[in-house]
């Protein structure tokens, strides 16, 4: 097995392993195809941040990521793992060192939970003991009661099953994770509880993430960066999230992030972020926790009047008064922290 | 017609009735003292020739329909033609077929293993096949992703995944294989078709109707067998489903 680029060694698994990922001039004819699925695609993800490729449906954004770990070949361009071209590796062996999530999951029916996270150190030849070690802390790490370790996949709930997906992709500590629409098959409910839970395994995992979706508000609140593309495969805007909302590129971008994207953007920033107004001893109005977002506070103010409102921290101790016009300059000037876990 | 047909099988010209008890003598419908007289002499021989040629025809046909349903899940193409020449193998009635191989492998064992292997390759490369397609294509992806090589997903997925499909078509192969192996008897003095035929020959049916029960018997027995094996093999198959 190739390990050149790899810091990892015998022991506790390294965790902040990430690579960084280049497009260069990407270009995908599928045979017989009139037009390429990607045109002409440069993009470069910085290693540990989560890139979020969205667009509508045949904009080409799965195919993008699958390019990558060579599911599918590239027609012309170059595409760099920590500097490296992924064209001269082995599909195989390219594949144990990028975890691979797709919605479908794709579990293997005939393993039981524990045989499933083992697969890809054992295809690396870890030993026994590491295997047994290894797959106990991810089902710690994905929040799942070890016993389910000698259940079957057919046993599991929906979102059992997708977080075994996600520490299947894990197990082996890639420093790139490719998501495709990994969420997109699960309620509501439990779909925004896997994206709280990813962005609370990022923070300890930090690793170069590539994830698929259609669902611009799963992007922004995933992101670190989003790609929005347009049939095609068109770049047509990559940028953090508060940029893209600030500033579409075009009317197609500001289309697909919505006409709630002044809302959306409030709703990446959150009270401590902003400098508040001091308190006028005015105690009439009602109080807001300091973690609540913009767009709470703005809609808690729209409920009750325009009137100001009292900022609290988590004791209840007044902090000072926020009003809409505040929070409408905050908008302007006021860069958010970079929060991923913020919404 | 080679008119030495039926020479193989009606050698025993003068029926052996044994020492004769009142149930033989009086010839009675069913006489257990007959069966338990000849067990060691014919029906205990007859069974275990019937054992081999059944093993044998499974463990060649299923080597066979084996090899050729990996080929033509790798290449679809093939599919087509195997299944033209197995099914034309199937609809050949056996009595036509031991004749037709006669000339070639004479009135032998091999004659009778070469007309049961061909009737079984059609089950057996038909439900290989359909059990390697079975195999839902999101675990042949994810499997794929995580790096598994064609040869590491065809033996560590797809195949154990196409177990039940497998042993469903053995189950089909091996009973069948049982039952017309009884046929082989016109072309080599085999098997329990041998003294099947010669119950047929004689008055006395209790050969007969020994010989044909311990076929059912050996069927039934087989097909359990299997059943059992697939249980053992595929635990995943009988989880209780939590949804």
């Amino acid at each position: 097995m190739n390990s050149e680029n790899t810091a990892q060694t015998e022991g506790p698994p390294a965790y902040p392993r990430a690579a960084s990922l280049e497009l260069r001039n990407v270009r995908k004819q599928y045979p017989g195809a009139s037009r390429p699925a990607i045109e002409d695609l440069t993009l470069t993800v910085p290693a540990g941040e989560v890139c979020v490729l969205v667009g509508p449906s045949g904009c080409g954004k799965t195919t993008a990521m699958r390019l990558v770990n060579r599911m599918i070949d590239l027609t012309s361009g170059e595409i760099l793992l920590d500097g490296a071209s992924v064209m001269e590796r082995k599909p195989p062996e390219l594949r144990r060192e990028i975890g691979y999530v797709i919605q479908q999951i794709g579990l293997f029916p005939h393993l039981t939970i524990a045989d499933n996270v083992a697969t890809v150190p054992r295809l690396l030849g870890w030993e026994k003991d590491r295997v047994t070690a290894r797959v106990q802390e991810l089902l710690a790490l994905v929040q799942l009661p070890p016993e389910l370790a000698d259940r079957y996949p057919a046993q599991l709930s929906g979102g059992q099953r997708q977080r075994v997906g996600v520490a299947r992709a894990l197990a082996a500590d890639p420093p790139l994770l490719l998501m495709d629409e990994p969420f997109g098959a699960i309620d509501p409910i439990a779909r925004a509880r896997l994206q709280d839970e990813l962005l609370q395994l990022q923070q300890r995992v930090k690793k170069t993430i590539v994830f698929v979706t259609h669902d611009i508000d799963e992007a922004i609140k995933l992101g670190d960066r989003i790609a929005i593309l347009r049939e095609g495969g068109v770049l047509a805007q990559y940028a953090p999230p508060d940029e893209l909302l600030a500033a579409p590129a075009d009317d197609f971008v500001a289309q697909f992030v919505g006409v709630d994207r002044g809302l959306k953007r409030l709703a990446l920033s959150r009270l401590v972020d902003v400098e508040l107004l001091p308190l006028n001893g005015d105690h009439a109005a009602g109080s807001v926790d300091v973690q609540t977002s913009l767009r709470d506070a703005a809609s808690l103010m729209l409920a009750d009047g325009n009137r100001p409102l009292t900022v609290v921290d988590s004791d209840g101790k007044p902090l000072g008064q926020v009003t809409l016009e505040l929070i409408s300059a905050a908008l302007d000037r006021h860069p958010p922290t970079p929060d991923p876990s913020a919404t | 017609m080679t008119g030495a047909l039926p020479l193989a099988a009606a050698q025993p010209v003068i029926p052996d009735f044994g020492r004769g008890s009142t149930c033989v003598r009086e010839n009675g419908a069913f006489c257990w003292d007959w069966v338990s007289d000849h067990w060691g002499d014919t029906l205990r021989p007859a069974l275990v020739q019937h054992l081999q040629l059944t093993a044998i025809a499974i463990v060649l046909g299923f080597a066979i329909a084996f090899v050729l349903a990996l080929a033509a899940h790798r290449r679809g193409r093939l599919t087509t033609p195997v299944v033209l020449v197995t099914g034309l193998l199937y609809t050949i009635p056996s009595l036509a077929l031991f004749q037709l191989l006669v000339p070639f492998t004479g009135l032998s064992r091999t004659t009778a293993e070469v007309a049961l292997v061909s009737y079984t390759l059609l089950i057996l490369f038909r439900n290989t096949l359909a059990g390697l397609a079975g195999v839902p294509e999101e675990v042949r992806d994810a499997a794929r992703g995580m790096g598994l090589t064609q040869r590491q997903l065809l033996w560590s997925v797809e195949l154990p995944l196409a177990l039940p499909a497998i042993v469903a078509g053995l189950r089909i192969a091996t009973v069948t294989v049982i039952s017309l192996a009884t046929v082989a008897v016109f072309v080599v003095n085999e098997g329990l078709g041998a003294p099947i035929y010669a119950g047929l020959q004689q008055t006395f049916k209790t050969e007969l109707i020994a010989a044909g029960a311990l076929c059912v018997a050996l069927a039934l027995i087989a097909d359990g067998l299997l059943v059992l094996l697939q249980r053992v093999l595929t635990p995943w198959t009988r989880v209780a489903r939590s949804r």
